[in-house]
C-alpha cells in the first residue's frame, strides 16, 4: 500500500484520500464553525480571491502548516458551494489545477533518482486512468492515450508525427506529461466540487460567502463570450478560458475580430489571462499594436475565412455560409 | 445505366454470390456492425443488420445489390438512424487508391468518354473528334504498375502500423479494393475507441504531415549535432536518419552539411521525405468513423472484380485472383481502345465491333463504360 502523507494531502487536497484523513483527525464541519478556526476561513476566501484573478495560490509547504493548507482547500470548497457561483468555480478548479501541476511536475522530477515516482503515477492513473511508466529519461504512454488528449492541443509539436513513438508508445518528460493531463485536472476538480453537497452553513462563514457573491458580480460586468460570435472566436475564447495554449494566429483573429466589434484593448486584454504563459506587459504591447495604438499605426485587419481554414481554425457551421470573413457572421441573416 | 447492361451485369453477379458463398462471409462481430447495399439505378439502402453469413447469403441473392457496404463502427444498434446507434468504436480503415499517387503511367491507361456521343479516345482533346462535344467523362483500365505502385504503399503502411504503433501482423487484413487499389483494416482494441479527429492525427503521422525541423533536432540556431536523429532511433526519427545519412559512413558529413544549411533548408528536406516516405492514404476514409466500406467477398460495379483478401501480397496478380465471374461467352458491343488483360488472356482493343467475350471480360467492359450489352 501507498502511504500518503498530509504533505502530499497538502499538495493534492482533491484526492479521496484527503476526505478520509479529515474524517480520521474526527474534525467535523460545526467544530470548524468555531471562532478558532477563523484563520483557516480566511485561508479560505484568500484561495478563492487568488484564483478568481486568474493567479495561481501559493503554498510553502516546507514553513506552512500542511494542515491548514489541507482545510483551507476544503473550506474553499464548502464557501464556493454555498455562494453557488458557476464561474467561480470554474476559476477556482482551474487555479487549483495549476498549482496541483507544479507539484506533480516537481514530484516527477525530483523522484526519479529516489525511485519514489509511485504517488504522482498514481494520481494520474487514479483519476485519468491513463498508465504513465518510465522508460530511462523518458515517460511512456500509449500512443491512443496521447491521441485522446493531445489533439486539444493546437501547437504542431504535440502532433504525433513530431513525438518519439516507438513499439505503440509516447515518449514524454515530465514537463509534458502533466501539461497533457491539464485540462483533465481541471475538470475533475471541478466535478469533485461539483459532487460535494453543504447544507447547513456555520455562522463565521456567512459572511465569506457574501463577499464571494459580490465579487462575482464585477465578474458578471466583463462576459465577453457572445452567441453572436462565429464559431471560430468563440472556439478561440473557450480554449483560453480552458487555460490552454492558443497559437498566435488565434490570438490575432480574437484580437483583430473584437476590436472590429468595437471593445477596447482593456476589455479584451484579461481574456489572456489564463494562457499559460500570459504576461500582462507584452499582451497589452501586443494588442495596442495590433489596434494601431501604437508602432505603425496601423489597424490590423481580422483574417479572412480562407486563411484561417489553412490555419486549422476554422469551424464552420451552416450560419458561416456565403461569409468570407468572420466579422461578417451574422449580419447576413437569410432571407425568408 | 441502361437497363439492358444493367440485366446483364446483374445476372453475371447474381451467379457469382450464388456460386462462391465460400468467398462471401460477415466480418467478426457482425452483429454490431451497419451493412448497406446499393442496386443498379437506385439509391443506397443502409441501417441494416446482417447477423451472420446466412443472412448475408440470402440478401445477397434475393437483392443482387450492385455493391455491398459494411460499418468499420460497432453500434450498440446498427440498425437505428445514425443519431440513435450508440457508436462504441471503429475498426481502423485505410483506403490506398492508384489513382491519387499521380503516377506517370496514369495517362497511359485513361480514356476519355464523350459524354454525347460516347466516342472513346486515349488522348485527352478539347473536342471530341467525332462530334465536336466538350464534356468528356474518363475511365480507367487496369494497369500493373498502378497495383504495384500501390502495393508498396501497403508495405510501408503495415511497416508503420507494426513498428511505431505496436500493431500485430494478425491484426492487419489487406484486401484488394475490386478496383484500382487496397484496403486494409485492422482490428485492434487499444486503437478502436479513436474518435474522428484522432484519426486525423494518426493520418498524419502515417502520410507525414506536419512534421517540423525541431522534431529532428534543428532549431533555429545553436544547432548541435547531438540532437539529430541517429540510425538506430524507432519511429519517424529514425527513418528521416537512415533517408537523410543513407550510410553509417556518411553521418559526419551529411551531419556538417544539415547543421550548415540551416532551418528552411532542412524544412525543403522533410518536405521531401514526406513525399517519398509518407504513406498515401486517403485521409476522409480513415477519418471517417461512421463510414459504410465495401465488403470483403463482394463485387466492385466499377470493374467487375472482387474485393478479395491478399494473403501474399507480393504475389497477388489482382487481374486474375479478383477476377472471379463466370467464362461463357456473351456478345456485348466493345468500344475500348487500349488492350487489356484479364485472368492471363488479352482483349481489344476494340472499335466499336461487336465480340464475343467470357462473362468476367463482358462484363468488365461495361462495368468501365466501354461496351453495351446487345
Ligand atoms: S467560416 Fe469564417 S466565420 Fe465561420 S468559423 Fe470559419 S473562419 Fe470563422
Ligand atoms: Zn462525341
Ligand atoms: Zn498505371
Amino acid at each position: 500500500m501507498l502511504k500518503i502523507g498530509v504533505k502530499d494531502l497538502a499538495k493534492y487536497p482533491f484526492l479521496t484520500e484527503a476526505g478520509e484523513y479529515l474524517r480520521n483527525t474526527g474534525l467535523s464541519l460545526e467544530q470548524l464553525g468555531h471562532p478558532d478556526w477563523q484563520p483557516i476561513v480566511e485561508k479560505a476566501y484568500g484561495r478563492i480571491v487568488v484564483a478568481s484573478s486568474g493567479q495561481i495560490y501559493g503554498s510553502d509547504l516546507e514553513t506552512l502548516d500542511n494542515d491548514s493548507e489541507l482545510l483551507s482547500f476544503l473550506v474553499a470548497i464548502i464557501l464556493l458551494k454555498s455562494a453557488g457561483i458557476a464561474t467561480l468555480i470554474r476559476r477556482f478548479s482551474l487555479a487549483e489545477s495549476r498549482r496541483a501541476e507544479r507539484y506533480l511536475q516537481q514530484d516527477l522530477w525530483v523522484s526519479r533518482d529516489k525511485k519514489n515516482l509511485e504517488l504522482p503515477l498514481k494520481i494520474i492513473r487514479d483519476l485519468f486512468a491513463v498508465n504513465v511508466s518510465i522508460d530511462n529519461e523518458d515517460f511512456v504512454i500509449k500512443v491512443p492515450d496521447y491521441l485522446h488528449r493531445a489533439i486539444h492541443f493546437h501547437e504542431k509539436e504535440w502532433k504525433l508525427v513530431n513525438r518519439r513513438v516507438a513499439n505503440g508508445l509516447v515518449y514524454l518528460s515530465a514537463h509534458e506529461t502533466v501539461r497533457l493531463i491539464r485540462a483533465e485536472l481541471g475538470e475533475y476538480i471541478n466535478g469533485k466540487i461539483q459532487s460535494v453537497n453543504v447544507d447547513s452553513v456555520p455562522q463565521i462563514f456567512r459572511q465569506r460567502v457574501e463577499d464571494l457573491v459580490a465579487l462575482a458580480k464585477k465578474f458578471s460586468d466583463t462576459t465577453y463570450v457572445s452567441s453572436e460570435y462565429p464559431p471560430c472566436v468563440k472556439h478561440g475564447i473557450e480554449v483560453l478560458e480552458k487555460g490552454e495554449n492558443l497559437p498566435h494566429s488565434g490570438r490575432f483573429l480574437l484580437a483583430t475580430y473584437l476590436l472590429s466589434k468595437g471593445q477596447t484593448v482593456d476589455q479584451i486584454a484579461p481574456l489572456f489571462k489564463n494562457a499559460p504563459d500570459y504576461n500582462e506587459r507584452t499582451t497589452r504591447y501586443q494588442l495596442d499594436h495590433i489596434s494601431g495604438s501604437s508602432g505603425s499605426g496601423t489597424k490590423y485587419q481580422c483574417p479572412s475565412c480562407e486563411k484561417l481554414r489553412s490555419e486549422s481554425l476554422c469551424f464552420a457551421i451552416p450560419d458561416c455560409d456565403g461569409i468570407i470573413n468572420p466579422v461578417q457572421f451574422g449580419k447576413k441573416r437569410k432571407s425568408q | 445505366m441502361n437497363e439492358k447492361n444493367a440485366l446483364l451485369i446483374e445476372s453475371a453477379f447474381k451467379e457469382y454470390y450464388f456460386n462462391r458463398f465460400d468467398l462471401i462471409h460477415v466480418p467478426q462481430r457482425a452483429t454490431e456492425r451497419e451493412f448497406g447495399y446499393q442496386k443498379f439505378n437506385s439509391g443506397m439502402t443502409r441501417h441494416l443488420v446482417v447477423k451472420n453469413d446466412k443472412e448475408l447469403h440470402l440478401m445477397l441473392m434475393k437483392e443482387v445489390p450492385s455493391d455491398v457496404y459494411c460499418s468499420n463502427a460497432y453500434y450498440m444498434f446498427p440498425n437505428l438512424p445514425m443519431s440513435e446507434k450508440d457508436w462504441k468504436g471503429a475498426d481502423m480503415i485505410f483506403d490506398i487508391d492508384a489513382k491519387d499517387l499521380a503516377l506517370p503511367c496514369r495517362k497511359d491507361h485513361t480514356i476519355f468518354k464523350c459524354s454525347s456521343c460516347n466516342n472513346s479516345v486515349t488522348e485527352f482533346q478539347s473536342q471530341c473528334p467525332k462530334c465536336g462535344s466538350g464534356k468528356f467523362e474518363t475511365t480507367s483500365v487496369i494497369c500493373k504498375n498502378c497495383i504495384s505502385e500501390s502495393k508498396k504503399e501497403v508495405t510501408k503502411l503495415v511497416d508503420i502500423l507494426t513498428t511505431d504503433l505496436n500493431v500485430k501482423k494478425e491484426q492487419i487484413q489487406t484486401y484488394f479494393s475490386g478496383n484500382e487499389g487496397f484496403h486494409i483494416r485492422v482490428t485492434n482494441a487499444d486503437y478502436e475507441p479513436l474518435g474522428s479527429q484522432e484519426r486525423a492525427d494518426l493520418v498524419d503521422y502515417i502520410m507525414f504531415n506536419g512534421a517540423i525541423p525541431e522534431s529532428f533536432g534543428i532549431r533555429r540556431q545553436n544547432n548541435s549535432k547531438s540532437l539529430l536523429p541517429t540510425f538506430e532511433e524507432k519511429g519517424w526519427r529514425g527513418r528521416v536518419a537512415r533517408k537523410l545519412f543513407s550510410s553509417k559512413s556518411k553521418v559526419p558529413k551529411v551531419t556538417r552539411e544539415i547543421i550548415a544549411s540551416g532551418y528552411s533548408a532542412f524544412q525543403v528536406q522533410l518536405e521531401e521525405i514526406k513525399k517519398t516516405m509518407g504513406v498515401r492514404i486517403d485521409p476522409k476514409v480513415t477519418m471517417d468513423i461512421h463510414r459504410i466500406f465495401r465488403l470483403e467477398g463482394s463485387i466492385n460495379s466499377k470493374s467487375g472484380l472482387s474485393k478479395i483478401q491478399c494473403t501474399n501480397l507480393d504475389s497477388f496478380d489482382p487481374f486474375s485472383e479478383a477476377c472471379l465471374l463466370g467464362d461463357d461467352n456473351v456478345e456485348i458491343m466493345a468500344d475500348c481502345p487500349l488492350q487489356i488483360r484479364l485472368k492471363n488472356k488479352k482483349f481489344g482493343p476494340y472499335k466499336s465491333e461487336i465480340v464475343s467475350l467470357p462473362k468476367y471480360a463482358a462484363v468488365y467492359m461495361l462495368c468501365k463504360g466501354l461496351g453495351n450489352a446487345i
